[in-house]
């Protein structure tokens, strides 16, 4: 390939990254501590502010542990055991990534609000921090299961099969024989859920009553700021939210499975 | 213990666990609530009530009341309230969002027998223009120019709206028009409707970023937005109605007495002020006083249309409603 | 097996229940509310814009990702790895976030005095900011494992870069920028959160599906939602399949060849 040639890619490739992505996300830094990082920290300080991180926090505590037993589960019973409707597993497995978060939302709505189906349980689901945290379960369940499965196949069943000859129960085999083989893998799962779950915004917005401080996530919050013409306040809660998400990619630099990186 | 058990039982306790979480988080029905408020509100009031709500917690009624708030769109509060948000007193945009509620079982369709008819604030129309007001809009024959685009939130979502589409009807008909003129103005004001965002603060953030030329807008919005530090000068026309927010006492309520003693705190001088204090026009006569708030030669009131009750009907029913005709036509 | 079972309730509970309330409440009103629902100009509009959209970007990010895949992996260029590691920041970063970034720079309050906010190109501009990493991401193991012999030969025989990459390259990557598309696609008709502040929302203009079936739930019209969120998803998954049979021809095509 010519120099001029490769210089052109590099020039376009770079340039788009540029202007999508990098200058934007450059551009809100900048105007975040534009006024002094004593200000953006004041905004993002406010009790408001600070609940809104809790709750997030609070979800993802909840929604991530959940989905990687589930995800290690189901990675397991999908890669080493045959059961009627695996296929069908598999595929709804992966449908929160083909769902609009709004429409997550509104299944969750219909499902426990007042008219639904589950409507009358003796704890409030919608409009409380329940049905946020199940909305957030819902859109970040694939990852642990999609990074498991894959790994699962190719270590295969040896060693597995041998620890179950040489007397290893069960739950031994998996402590000291499979979960080693699959740590990466979940821990690269885990990242992805992360960041997924404390990212969540659409499908939160249907069923959060945006009460402060108790289901007012930090991702509403910034939309809320910004309605509220608070602009330094969005800003900073919006690096808030960037920094955990750069320390989201630094993580998924580091756990990334190796035939990703050079 | 038996390693084969262990993963159920570890499984369960965290099951139980993340409930416990979520329910101490939910604060749901598990703790006492002999002291706690829900206030859902729509979103202007925020700043206003954020100073109000300690003003209460001073008085020998207020003291030891905690509460929770939400802000929102009016009409999306009131949707939530009625999918299940759990509320003790509701403070809406207009009347017809407490209707819903009424007629989903949730306020008492008595909520206005009261001396203030349930209302706690009011403002009322203004035009929000152009820096300097290059088109010279002044009243309600400027908006239907040749050069002149509007903007109005989107009546099927918006409270606000409605408060804007009535106070151009009623314009009209104090102008001396019959009610067959007056819905023609308004067939011609949608042709110069440029955009219909779901809620009035939606459209003022699409008036801020530079579409149309006038702004159908509650004063105390634009006042809200000036305090902010964004530049929204307004014209307030000598036509123009009176906007009322209601407040109401959810039904579901378990503190409805102390719910009771929070509505008649928001009619007290003190409340009255803070709300004065935020752009609203105060209810109490001596405390508007204090305000320098302009006049309107021909203010009137939704009652003198005949009541939201029937002009919500007339005009906003969702099938034979004028205005959802009007925008079916113009698209 | 006690795993399968946790793994079926679990499944059961979070997935598939809250699923089947949405389509049965959608098909509660009857064939006739479900059609009124669905024909609605309004919905038939952001259904439109959705889709057309949502096709733009996966074409813009076929090649644009093809290419960015490509200098991450057959270039070099220093801060390389930074680079790399920040194409997945559209993943990590909430979109609201995302949306807020894009309408600061290319917004009313824009430093460089681009403003395409409230318009059609405000929609690419979000869509295509959190659909970047998905075909980078399927590109690049591929363009990693291509074996450079067979270009190496081609261009010992006279062929040029462009041949070698049409004949020879290409035909590897293509099952793989399917994938990337097809994550892309669905990525793109379901978003929110990005296009919420910088569109405008505008009916008839720039108001995309998952808006719409917002603004009907804001109106007390979850039925209304429902249908329309059947057909959204109908959409996805018709294009998904569309795109895994094309996927499927390709490479068997390529196995035969």
């Amino acid at each position: 390939m010519t120099r001029l040639r490769r210089y052109a890619l590099r020039f376009i490739g770079l340039g788009y990254l540029g202007v999508l992505l990098a200058a934007p996300v450059g551009l809100v830094f900048q105007r975040a501590f534009q006024d002094g990082f004593g200000a953006a920290w004041d905004a993002v300080t406010t009790p408001a502010a600070k609940h809104a991180l809790v709750v997030t926090l609070i979800i993802a505590a909840i929604a991530v542990p959940a989905n990687t037993i589930f995800g290690i589960v189901c990675a397991i019973a999908i890669v080493r055991h045959r059961f009627p409707g695996k296929n069908v597993v598999n595929v709804i497995v992966d449908l929160p990534l083909a769902l609009s978060p709004i429409v997550v939302g509104l299944a969750f709505l219909l499902l426990f609000g007042t008219e639904g189906w589950l409507a009358d349980l003796p704890f409030d689901v919608v409009f409380a921090l329940p049905g946020m945290v199940l909305a957030t379960i819902f859109v970040s369940l694939p990852f642990v299961v999609r990074e498991v499965v894959p790994v699962l196949r190719e270590i295969g069943t040896e060693q597995e099969q041998a620890a179950a000859t040489l007397g290893a129960g069960g739950w031994q085999i998996f402590r000291r024989v499979t979960f080693p083989a699959i740590r990466w893998a979940v821990a690269y799962g885990v990242v992805l859920t992360t960041a997924r779950a404390l990212g969540e915004f659409g499908a939160i917005s249907v069923v959060s009553g945006r009460l402060i401080g108790k289901t007012e996530s930090l991702t509403l919050h910034v939309e809320e700021r910004y309605q509220s013409f608070d602009y330094v306040g969005a800003y900073a809660a919006s690096v808030l939210l960037a920094m955990l998400a750069i320390a989201t990619l630094v993580a998924m630099t580091v756990f990334r499975p190796k035939e990703e990186t050079r | 213990m038996s390693r084969r058990i262990l993963l159920p039982v570890v499984l369960a306790l965290a099951a139980a666990a993340v409930t416990a979480i979520s329910l101490n988080g939910g604060g749901a029905q598990a703790r006492t609530q002999d002291s706690k408020l829900t206030l859902v509100a729509y979103s202007t009031p925020r700043e206003a009530y954020a100073k109000i709500i300690p003003e209460f917690q001073k008085t020998a009624k207020g003291k030891d009341v905690s509460f929770e708030q939400s802000y929102g769109s009016s009409g999306e509060q009131a949707r939530a309230v009625r999918s299940g948000l759990k509320a003790d007193i509701v403070a809406l945009s207009l009347e017809p969002d407490i209707t819903t509620l009424v007629k989903a079982g949730l306020v008492n369709p008595k909520w206005k027998q009261n001396k203030w008819e349930g209302i706690v604030t009011r403002s009322v129309v203004v035009f929000a223009v152009r820096k300097g007001n290059p088109k010279k809009i002044k009243d309600w024959e400027d908006l239907v120019r040749k050069d002149v685009d509007v903007v109005t939130p989107n009546v099927q979502t918006s409270g606000g709206a409605k408060w804007n589409v009535m106070a151009a009807y009623g314009a009209m008909r104090k102008k001396g028009r019959t009610h067959k003129q007056a819905v023609a103005y308004l067939r011609n004001l949608y042709k110069h409707v440029v955009s219909q965002d779901k809620s009035a603060r939606e459209s003022l953030q699409t008036f801020l970023a530079g579409r149309g030329d006038v702004l159908l807008a509650y004063e105390n919005e634009a006042f809200f937005a000036n305090s902010k530090g964004q530049d929204v000068p307004y014209v307030i026309p000598k036509a123009t109605i009176r906007i009322e927010n209601p407040v109401a006492i959810v039904k579901t309520s378990k503190n409805k007495a102390l719910g009771g003693a929070f509505l008649n705190f928001l009619r007290s001088a003190k409340a009255q002020q803070i709300y004065g204090q935020n752009g609203y026009r105060p209810l109490v006569p001596s405390v508007l006083k204090q305000f320098k708030y302009p006049v309107r030669p021909w203010l009137f009131t939704i009652k003198s249309l005949g009541g939201w009750a029937k002009v919500d009907k007339q005009f906003f029913d969702p099938n034979t409603g004028i205005v959802t005709k009007i925008q079916k036509e113009t698209g | 097996m006690l795993a399968q079972g946790l793994a079926t309730a679990y499944l059961s509970l979070i997935v598939l229940l809250p699923l089947a309330a949405l389509v049965w409440h959608a098909a509660g009103g009857g064939v006739d509310d479900f059609r009124a629902a669905v024909t609605d100009p309004q919905a038939v509009s952001a259904l439109r814009l959705t889709l057309v959209a949502s096709v733009a970007v996966a074409l813009i990010n076929a090649v644009m990702g093809t290419i960015v895949a490509w200098i991450l992996v057959r270039d070099r260029f220093p801060g390389q790895s930074i680079v790399n590691a920040l194409v997945d920041l559209p993943f990590a970063l909430p979109t609201i976030v995302a949306g807020l970034t894009l309408l600061t720079l290319y917004g009313p309050t824009s430093p460089v005095n681009v403003d395409v906010a409230f318009s059609r190109t405000a929609v690419l501009l979000a869509l295509l900011f959190v659909t970047l990493p998905f075909v980078i991401r399927t590109v690049q193991p591929v363009l990693l494992e291509l074996d450079r012999e067979m270009e190496e030969a081609a261009a010992s025989l006279g062929a040029g870069s462009f041949q070698i990459f049409r004949r020879i390259i290409l035909p590897n990557l293509f099952p793989a920028i399917l994938s990337g598309v097809a994550l892309a696609f669905a990525r793109a008709i379901g978003e929110f959160g990005a296009l919420v502040l910088i569109t405008g929302n505008l009916p008839f203009e720039t108001e995309v599906a998952s808006v719409y079936i917002f603004g009907r739930i804001e109106s007390g019209d979850p039925r209304s939602a429902a249908a329309v969120s059947v057909v959204l998803l109908l959409i996805t998954f018709l294009a998904l399949l569309l795109i895994g049979a094309l996927r499927r021809r390709v490479t068997r095509h390529d196995a035969v060849a």
